[in-house]
């Protein structure tokens, strides 16, 4: 293994790392509030179809909004269907999975070519030229995501209220929050960052939309919030080591030697997500009220 | 209340749809399946389809002759075990999502019955029983790991549906392959094979066996200890542990019949669905008949009598869509059977669809009057100027 070899090994896991770390720290935002939304995979699935949409139409950057755009409004069904509507959060969950699933599906036949879309080369968004090679400005827009958002959680008062709408929803309704509004708001913003990891995936890394491009990364994301404990900081190090995981599955399925079929290659990101999961769990404590829908006696 | 039904009809429709609510459930999913097809008219329009024609095509192909409906329940057979699957957990308060791979470990299981030969009906037997362990000892992976080590079920059954996928890839490619045909399996010889139910469709006797699970289950979880137990520890954990009931057990055993069920479904897919009798490469008759039959149960209120009738349901979706699909000079593509089954999903999930209307009605009143005022305030204010 070269030290070439090493360098693209980062590269890929930095741009495999994106999409996780940016979903993941959105859903931190969300469970931080409350809300235990299993629908970002979906989210996930039609940001990258709509994302590429949209970049064609306007340009990649115009592409990552209207992706963030679709994230959100998924984000903002489900909270209206679980705050105001008080429903369960599982069941919206899979419903939207089911949603975007049967939409990009549905869309990539109307677009010609079914279960497959190429994002054309001047729509995709340019990549950077640094030491370690080509890579993409939206990696750096994933770095900087869990700082911020780390911030926003523990050092300020905004990210305080969050906390206490997911820890003790009835004290934070005493103190004058309005509860509903509150988790509406978290769970559409994460909703949006998960839109904006989708859109990165057909704008600025695969460059083409196929039926499966999130490949379960919304999960994994949640297996990440997991290990994370609802720390980005922490979630931004999950996002990199399933990144890795992913980016080793594809450099050895490049190897001319095959030293093992793909198919196995293609689940060690799974595999280990598993291994991760079951090692960290028993010490992450996840806030009091996340699942339930908040009722005034 | 009869005094406040009196005073105003608003009021009237509210109470006559919370007494609806409350006397029948089944009421609300058939709303949600309204819902979802008004969902999916309203995309085909936004699209340029004709919804209407679209729809009659796919109501005809399902349910408008003997062979519409033969097809309609040999695609709902299927969907009857895998939501029995997702339901028997939600009856024990969890959220097994693993249907989907325990229905691919399952096929698999089954298409080895064609490496020997047995008697016809044992032969079926042996494969029926080959299926249904394999999709449960691959569902009681992730319950062990929820039993020792707390992982949520929601992420290791995702988890091991996209192991399960690869690795019936890589079994359909290398281990299992037909030595003539590589694109499939071997298929399952005459004598393990569901025989046809219905001349020249495909349905077959698989359907009886996943009418019988149906029941079997019903069976089990209204009228055994056992299945009060499971009952119990979802309706109200704390309780039922207070009362004495192992919830690791009961744990257990919902993972177990989930297995079971979801293995048998992919016998009966394998085994009983012609012409291949075998599982393809890329898996087409098995993807997403896991993540379908979440939609059923959810129809079905979780309940193995309401799941045979919901699954009649989007086994008609299905095999209509595949009319729709040809139907006319700009036909709808299957795919917005997926849309429809989303949105169908999504209005379940919001508890007391009934009452919904009348809020959102509200909140619209509340809203013109908002704006109502706010106009006569600016239309004022600019009279006063």
């Amino acid at each position: 293994m070269s030290w070439n070899d090493i360098l693209s090994l980062l590269r890929i896991s930095l741009h495999a790392m994106v999409p996780i770390t940016l979903t993941a720290v959105g859903e931190i935002i969300g469970e931080t509030a409350g809300l235990f939304n299993i629908g970002l995979e979906g989210a996930l699935l039609l940001s990258a179809f709509a994302g590429a949409i949209g970049a064609e139409f306007g340009g990649p950057l115009f592409g990552l909004f209207v992706g963030m755009v679709v994230g959100a409004g998924l984000g903002l069904l489900f909270s209206v269907i679980n705050t105001y509507w008080k429903g369960t959060q599982m069941i919206t969950g899979i419903g939207i999975n089911l949603f975007a699933v049967g939409i990009v599906a549905f869309g990539l036949i109307k677009l010609g070519a079914p279960g497959f879309h190429d994002v054309p080369k001047a729509a995709e968004l340019a990549k950077l030229q640094t030491p370690i090679g080509a890579v993409s400005p939206m990696i750096f827009v994933a770095l900087i995501v869990p700082f911020i958002a780390y911030w926003f959680l523990k050092r300020t008062r905004a990210g305080l209220i969050l906390k206490a709408v997911g820890e003790a929803p009835e004290a934070a309704d005493v103190a004058g929050i309005n509860i509903n509004l509150v988790r509406l708001l978290a769970t559409t913003f994460g909703g949006a960052l998960a839109g904006l990891g989708g859109a990165y995936m057909s704008v600025c890394w695969i460059g083409s939309v196929t039926k499966d491009i999130s490949a379960g990364r919304g999960f994994i994301a949640l297996a990440t919030v997991v290990f994370s404990g609802l720390n980005p900081l922490l979630a931004l190090l999950g996002g990199f080591i399933f990144g890795f995981f992913q980016s080793l599955a594809t450099w050895i399925k490049t190897l001319p030697s095959k030293p093992i079929p793909w198919q196995f290659v293609e689940m060690l990101p799974y595999i280990v997500t598993l291994l991760v999961v079951s090692g960290v769990i028993g010490r992450v404590r996840f806030p009091k009220s996340l699942g339930q829908p908040y009722k005034r006696e | 209340m009869s005094s406040e039904v009196t005073k105003s009809p608003s009021r009237l429709w509210r109470a006559t749809g919370r007494t609806l609510t409350g006397l029948n459930p089944a009421l609300e999913s058939v709303l949600a399946g309204v819902v979802g097809l008004l969902v999916g008219a309203l995309l085909m329009w936004i699209w340029g389809y004709d919804p209407w024609k679209a729809y009659m095509a796919m109501f005809r192909g399902a349910y408008g002759d003997s062979y519409g409906f033969a097809s309609s329940a040999a695609r709902g057979a299927p969907l009857i075990l895998t939501a029995l699957t997702f339901s028997i957990c939600v009856r024990a308060g969890m959220f097994n999502i693993g249907a989907e791979g325990q229905l691919y470990i399952g096929a698999l299981a089954a298409v080895t019955v064609g490496y020997f030969t047995l008697p016809s009906g044992l032969h079926i037997i042996t494969g029926i029983i080959f299926a249904m362990i394999a999709g449960a000892v691959w569902s009681l992976v992730p319950a062990i790991l929820k039993l020792t080590r707390g992982v949520h079920e929601v992420i290791s059954t995702i988890m091991f549906n996209w192991i399960a996928r690869f690795l019936a890839f890589y079994m359909v490619a290398f281990i299992l392959v037909d030595p003539l045909r590589g694109e499939k399996t071997i298929s399952i010889p005459m004598s393990a094979r569901f025989p046809i139910l219905v001349r020249g469709t495909d349905l077959s006797y698989s359907l009886f066996a996943a009418v019988l699970f149906a029941i079997v289950i019903y069976f089990v979880l209204w009228h055994t200890t056992m299945g009060y137990e499971v009952r119990a520890s979802g309706l109200n954990p704390a309780a039922a542990r207070y009362g004495g009931i192992k919830s690791k057990r009961t744990m257990l055993l919902s993972f177990i019949l989930g297995g079971l069920a979801a293995g048998l479904a992919g016998a009966t897919v394998v085994m009983g669905n012609p012409p291949t009798y075998a599982v393809i490469s890329g898996l087409p008759q098995l993807m997403n008949v896991g993540f379908d039959g979440m939609a059923v149960a959810m129809v079905g209120r979780n309940h193995p009598i309401g799941i045979i009738i919901a699954a009649l349901f989007f086994g008609g979706l299905t095999a209509g869509g595949r009319v729709m699909q040809f139907y006319g000079s700009n036909p709808v593509p299957l795919e917005m059977v997926r849309i429809v089954m989303g949105a169908i999903v999504l209005a379940m999930s919001i508890p007391e669809l009934f009452r919904i209307f009348p809020a959102i009605k509200k909140q619209g009143t509340e809203l013109c009057g908002l704006l109502r005022r706010l106009t006569h305030r600016v239309s004022n204010e600019e009279g006063s100027a």
